[in-house]
């Protein structure tokens, strides 16, 4: 190869570009990358790679381990669907109003990201367990919280709001009043304006918050087990089968589920950003 | 015919307008002139609806329209910043008047047809299946245009509506608008800081300050036959003398001998004539006046005497 072939090469490769450091910062964000992210999760497909395929199938795959993930993702989605509709009511009273006290409910939405989620899951199972202060009146209904399935989706509720309300604040408060208006002026209801002009702009934002809520339901175990009773094959969330697995040293089988989880999340993530690019192409904005 | 009677707004401590009155004739083109604060936007928004006034009235064809929604009022918007829908296509843009109607909405293919006429109209035929993203500043605001007269409505306001374009697609689109207005026979009424685009663009032009209208007028009246100090100052350039006297810089002419003794700091061209910057001899005062570019241009640092033709004298503090 010429010297000026190569040189052609690299100005396809890259265009140029008064941003300075491409290659730097590239580099070394992919560096990091690598030492955060991809490393460790490349040790885990090795180990289970090591265990053989059977095995894998045996322990990935068993009854037991379906049941976690269907409860996994199911109460993360569902979680994450309940903060996609509250979690936008927050960020849009807290964008669109001036109150008393606002600045301390800006404070309070970030709370379940700082809290040790244990905490946050004695508080909730003491709330709803059928002799706590809120299950006490949804037990006579017949509605049981703690140890079921709900009990689990409220603790992910709880530690997911905060994504959905920071993803859909900025968007929200950078949409601007006069959209509002120009739909207003050309007789839209406030319904309407809603439906067709608001939502559709903060849309992307909300599925963003929604994908980080979920993804965090999905990982998330120190809320969860204590409301959860763990209950093999009903109540038994996945992370804490790999916790039990680790428990028996079988170290094998925490990576099979391990690695079937992360699989399933990372095709859920990637299609959810493949929708996102998806939306921005075609506004070419 | 719209009229706007004693019509008051105050946000918080700060008083927008003081008791504006004013009437503007079915077919006109009215322009709303003034400095930022002067509350010629406030004005605007609250012919809309989209503001309310404290007290006053604001009449649309006789009818009181003061509690009428802006939905209601069937006017035709058009905003600074374009507005446009991002999500939404050209053609999903300009439909969206029609296609959110509750009552007597048209069929699908009409509002499509709709649509597709009024692109044309504003000379973006084809585009309608771009997004807004898609198109250069004077494109978009075409658009938000055509968005606003989907509705038919029955007085179009426009606020700043080149402000964020450049000089010269700014020039195109004003004459064209100019030739909408007439063609369309609309009433429009638009907001404009640019005494050029006022003088150019209106029937009549409403200078303001400070929430009070300082005068109504065709733009020759306003031009030629300033009523304050701050209309001569504002609309056109304007030397002050000694004296209070305003001249233009175009109506001063050199003398000989027996003017006001002038010292040239700066001279340039601009078009047929030298603009002369100086400073009156013995004043600080700063003086501009043109001087035929068929004669000779001063030399700097020359003292010239200098002549005004046509003056106007204001006595001090007006209001």
């Amino acid at each position: 190869m010429t010297a000026s072939s190569a040189a052609a090469m690299r100005r396809r490769w890259r265009q140029p570009s008064v941003l300075p450091g491409f290659g730097l910062t590239f580099g070394l964000s992919l560096g990091w990358l690598t030492l955060i992210v991809l490393i460790p999760l490349a040790t885990i497909f090795l180990k289970s790679a090591g265990m053989g395929w059977d095995q894998f199938v045996a322990v990935g795959l068993s009854d037991r381990a379906l049941a976690a993930y269907r409860l996994s993702f199911g109460t993360a989605a569902a979680a994450g669907l309940v903060n996609a509709v509250f979690g936008l009511l927050v960020a849009w009273v807290l964008v669109r109003y001036t109150f008393p006290g606002q600045r301390i409910i800006g404070a309070i939405v970030d709370l379940p990201f700082a809290l040790p989620t244990a905490v946050a899951g004695i508080a909730l199972t003491a709330l709803y367990s059928p002799s706590g202060w809120v299950g006490r009146f949804l037990d006579p209904l017949g509605i049981k919280v703690a140890f079921t399935p709900i009990g689990i989706t409220v603790a992910l509720v709880f530690i997911g709001l905060p994504f959905v309300v920071r993803s859909v604040e900025p968007v929200l408060a950078d949409l601007g009043n006069d959209v509002e208006e120009a739909a207003a002026t050309l007789g839209a209801t406030r319904l309407q304006t809603f439906r067709r002009v608001i939502f559709p702009a903060i849309a992307p934002a909300l599925l963003t918050g929604f994908a980080l809520a979920f993804a965090r339901g999905v990982g998330e175990y120190g809320s969860v087990i204590f409301i959860s009773g763990n209950m093999p094959g009903r109540t038994e969330i996945a992370p804490l089968l790999i916790v039990t697995q680790l428990e028996q040293y079988n170290y094998d089988g925490a990576t099979a589920i391990a690695t079937v989880m992360m699989l399933v999340s990372f095709a859920i993530l990637l299609a959810l950003n493949v929708v996102q690019a998806a939306g921005r192409h075609r506004y070419g904005a | 015919m719209i009229r706007v009677q004693n019509v008051t707004k105050t946000f918080g401590d700060f008083a927008a307008l003081h008791g504006i009155d004013l009437k503007i004739k079915a077919g006109e083109f009215v322009a709303l002139l003034g400095p930022s604060g002067s509350g010629k936007t406030t004005l605007l928004r609250i012919i809309a609806g989209l503001e309310f006034q404290d007290g006053g009235e604001v009449l649309f064809d006789g009818e009181d329209v003061s509690s009428r929604s802006v939905g209601e009022r069937q006017v035709g918007f058009v905003f600074q910043q374009y507005a446009l829908f991002k999500h939404m296509t050209v053609a999903e843009n300009v439909a969206f008047g029609l296609s959110v109607r509750r009552k007597g909405r048209p069929p699908k293919a009409d509002i499509r047809a709709r649509a597709e006429e009024l692109l044309r109209l504003v000379q973006l035929d084809g585009l309608g299946k771009r997004y807004p993203g898609q198109l250069s500043g004077g494109q978009r605001q075409r658009v938000a245009l055509a968005r606003a007269l989907a509705i038919e409505p029955r007085l179009l306001l426009l606020d700043e509506p080149f402000g964020a374009l450049d000089a010269k697609v700014r020039k195109d689109l004003r004459r064209w608008l100019r030739g909408l207005h007439e063609t369309m026979g609309l009433t429009s009424i638009f907001v404009t800081h640019d005494q050029e685009e006022a003088l150019e663009l209106a029937d009549r032009v409403v200078v303001m300050d400070h929430g009070r209208i300082e005068q109504v007028g065709t733009p020759e009246q306003v031009y030629m036959e300033p009523a304050s100090p701050f209309v001569s100052d504002f609309v056109g350039e304007t030397n002050q003398l000694p004296g209070g006297i305003h001249v233009r810089p175009h109506d001063i002419e050199l003398v000989t001998s027996g003017g006001i003794p002038v010292v040239v700091d700066n001279v340039f061209r601009r078009g047929g004539s030298w603009r002369v910057e100086g400073r009156i001899e013995g004043h600080d005062r700063v003086v501009e006046f043109d001087v035929n570019a068929a004669n000779p241009a001063p030399m700097l640092g020359e003292t010239v005497q200098i002549q005004p033709l046509r003056e106007r004298e204001f006595q001090k503090h007006p209001s």
